[in-house]
């Protein structure tokens, strides 16, 4: 056992960077075979269904290869063999702070997590490592029927519903690490909303990554069923590592008829980590689902939210922010399927490229020619800071039919010396001119967040660019 | 001494010399118009204050109430209590004026001390009411699409705000129509006063009709030609730049 005084606490100036040690009752070890998946589903106690649907996945995932024909090749980088899948010291989540182990509450303390709790929020659940170590929600909601619980526990309690949803928005074989995460997938939320149920406040997840050379996998599954309203948030963050980190999500959300899903993820990952995440929803006849996206650090994000337009005038929409630093590829987009009539997306992608920071935007929009009175808005801008940034943009418009419409737009623009010098000649240092550059930049998408939100993505832009410069 | 004290400043850009050898003297409680034909290195003088990184300082100093400036930051210069208004402010998109304003305050204060958001404000409505500015002004995007009459406005703004002991004023007026024109030099004598030191820099008499100043000098070819009173700028408007060139040309090197 560890104890106060032993305990490594590595703090830098970043908020995120500090880890404890901690022992784990469970550690599959390093490596992934099916050994790897029974050593889970052993620790997990699940049902065989779930167990047999992993090792499916394995076999996908072996056989896949990954998509270098595409993406960076910085992906060969990722040493499956040396990753170790599963820690958690195996016990379920806690309905109370008091009753989680120290160290993990000292983490989430750290990152305020319970503090956002009592102020805002309508329930939270904290990962820490492969599992949940914290799940709780305001009472009112518990009572009108929502349920918000990890992954893990969803399986067990709520199978009825989760397994009629589980790996139909993203099948297994939707891409490798898709397949991946549904070999080895431990904890994410499971939330349901029944029908007609408003949450008026967010809920959030707060996925924690402390051990070094870890995958973490988790699966987010939300219901929001007909006429509901419900608003996510995931806030991410590991310590800086030697070694490379994989983190690898899927996160299904299915918005039934009329209801309005949303889901805001703020990123912060330290640059050793590799951010491969498949994110899709389906919005059902006048449904919508939108996803909030914003992407700061990590060593290689891909990430591509999109939204399946199932029914008539769904309408589904991207809004993402990437800020990609010295050593950082953001690779993000947004995808939108037309399935039906008169459905609308709209994507919106500001990114931001720093020193030798990279980003690229990749977009998907489908309409075929059955369809009538769909429309799309793309709106892409980049903005770079100084001149060895590099920015790409691939949108892939697939649009057939007369009476369906596409507006496309893009942008790039820089920060120029004269105008950072126009800044500090008022007070500002460096960093804090192009802090507040950035923060003008992505001003108008960030008018859209939730206040709180707002204001920790201001924080990190800032932190962010007062350590880029040189 | 409580001066803006410029003495045999030497500055190139690019290997090319610029500034040569200028000696200048802007006490507080004065404002200073510095006027000369195109090209003589007004401009420059004013970057090089406020310390753009392009310009190559070769020689001289510059005192703010007797402390070296040069060499410093742009921020630092800034604190130290200089400020500059540009001939062209640039735009920032998306951070409004009050935002950046306050952004600046806040680069003054110790790390750790808040800005106290109320009273910024209402010292900020106070101010823009003063200069007949319209409130709604200040939720604009910095200079971003703006007449030239409001760039200059937002930067006389920014300077009352920000009350420097020093302020360099290059070319504010070019460009203006004669309305614009009578608000900023409203605003330039409303910031007239004991405890500051204004150099107006300026091609053209007109802006000196507005604002009064108590010393004159003629700047030529990178260095100070002539000093003297308000009387000064009228004899350069009637007769032209012309004559310094050739009351130049004929004096012996």
């Amino acid at each position: 056992m560890s104890d106060t005084d032993t305990q490594t606490i590595d703090i830098d100036r970043e908020r995120g960077n500090f880890r404890y040690e901690v022992d784990y009752e469970y550690d599959a070890g390093t490596g992934l075979s099916e050994e790897t998946i029974d050593y889970i589903a052993n620790a997990k106690g699940e049902d065989e269904w779930i167990t047999n649907f992993r090792k499916k996945a394995l076999r996908v995932f072996n056989k896949l290869p990954l998509p270098t024909h595409w993406a960076s090749r910085d992906l060969e980088s990722i040493i499956f063999d040396k990753i170790r899948y599963y820690l958690s010291q195996g016990q379920m989540p806690s309905r109370s702070w008091d009753e989680v182990p120290d160290e993990v509450k000292e983490t989430f303390e750290r990152l305020g997590i319970p503090e956002q709790e009592r102020k805002f929020l309508a329930g939270v659940e904290a990962q820490f490592d492969s599992e949940a170590a914290y799940s709780n929600m305001k009472e009112a909601l518990r009572k009108e029927g929502v349920i918000f619980v990890g992954s893990s526990e969803g399986l067990k309690e709520h199978p009825e519903i989760f397994r009629k949803f589980f790996g139909k928005v993203i099948p297994t074989n939707d891409n490798k690490f898709a397949a991946l995460n549904s070999a080895v997938f431990s904890g994410g939320s499971f939330i349901y909303v029944p029908p007609g149920v408003k949450v008026s406040q967010p809920l959030q997840a707060y996925f924690r990554i402390n051990a070094e050379s870890f995958g973490q996998f988790e699966r987010t599954l939300i219901i929001a069923d007909e006429g509901s309203e419900v608003t996510y948030m995931e806030g991410c963050t590991a310590p800086r590592f030697e070694t490379s980190t994989l983190h690898s999500a899927v996160v299904e959300l299915v918005a039934l008829k009329g209801a309005k899903l949303q889901y805001i993820t703020v990123q912060n990952w330290s640059d050793n980590v590799f951010n491969l995440v498949t994110k899709r929803g389906w919005a059902e006849e006048d449904a919508e689902v939108k996803w909030i996206d914003c992407n700061i650090g990590s060593r290689l994000t891909m990430k591509y939210p999109g939204v399946v337009l199932k029914g008539k005038r769904a309408r589904g929409e991207v809004i993402s922010i990437a800020l990609a630093n010295d050593g950082q590829h953001q690779d993000t987009g947004a995808k939108m399927v037309h399935q039906a009539d008169e459905t609308t997306s709209n994507i919106v992608s500001k990114s931001i490229s720093v020193g030798e920071g990279r980003a690229t935007y990749r977009g998907l929009v489908n309409m075929p020619d059955h369809l009538s009175g769909c429309k799309n808005n793309t709106e892409c801008d980049a903005l770079l800071i100084n001149t060895n940034s590099r920015t790409d943009t691939y949108p892939a418009i697939n649009v057939q039919g007369n009476g369906n419409s596409v507006q496309h737009e893009a942008s790039v623009s820089k920060v120029s010396a004269e105008q950072i010098f126009y800044m500090r000649q008022r007070g500002l240092s460096e960093g804090e001119a192009m802090s507040l550059a950035v923060n003008g930049f992505v001003n108008d998408l960030v008018r859209e967040f939730p206040m709180e939100y707002s204001v920790e993505l201001k924080r990190l832009i800032d932190m962010e660019m007062e350590g880029s410069v040189g | 001494m409580s001066q803006l004290e410029i003495r045999n400043l030497s500055a190139s850009i690019e290997g090319q010399e610029i500034l040569k050898n200028l000696s200048l003297a802007v006490p507080k409680g004065e404002v200073h118009a510095l006027m000369g034909p195109n090209g003589t290195g007004k401009s420059t003088l004013a970057k090089v204050l406020a310390g753009h990184e392009d310009y190559e300082v070769t020689g001289g100093s510059v005192l703010l109430d007797g402390e070296e400036i040069l060499g410093k930051e742009p921020d630092e210069i800034a604190h130290a209590g200089l400020f500059l208004a540009f001939q062209y402010p640039l735009e920032i998109p998306g951070v409004s004026i009050a935002n950046f304003i306050r952004a600046a305050l806040q680069s003054r204060l110790a790390e750790g001390e808040k800005l106290d958001a109320p009273a910024y404000y209402k010292r900020l409505h106070e101010k823009m009411d003063l200069l007949q500015i319209d409130r709604k002004f200040s939720s604009r995007a910095l200079n971003e699409g703006f007449s030239g009459g409001e760039k200059k406005r937002c930067e006389i703004l920014q300077m009352s705000m920000l009350e420097p002991s020093y302020c360099v004023m290059d070319e504010t007026d070019s460009g203006l129509d004669i309305d614009a024109l009578k608000v900023v030099a409203n605003g330039v004598n409303l910031m007239r006063g004991p405890d500051r030191g204004i150099l107006v820099i300026t091609h053209y008499q007109r802006l000196l009709d507005y604002i009064v100043p108590d010393k004159v000098h003629v700047m030529y070819d990178g260095r100070i030609v002539r000093t003297g009173d308000s009387e000064l700028a009228k004899e350069l408007e009637s007769r032209g730049y012309d004559w310094v060139r050739e009351e130049l040309a004929g004096s012996p090197a």
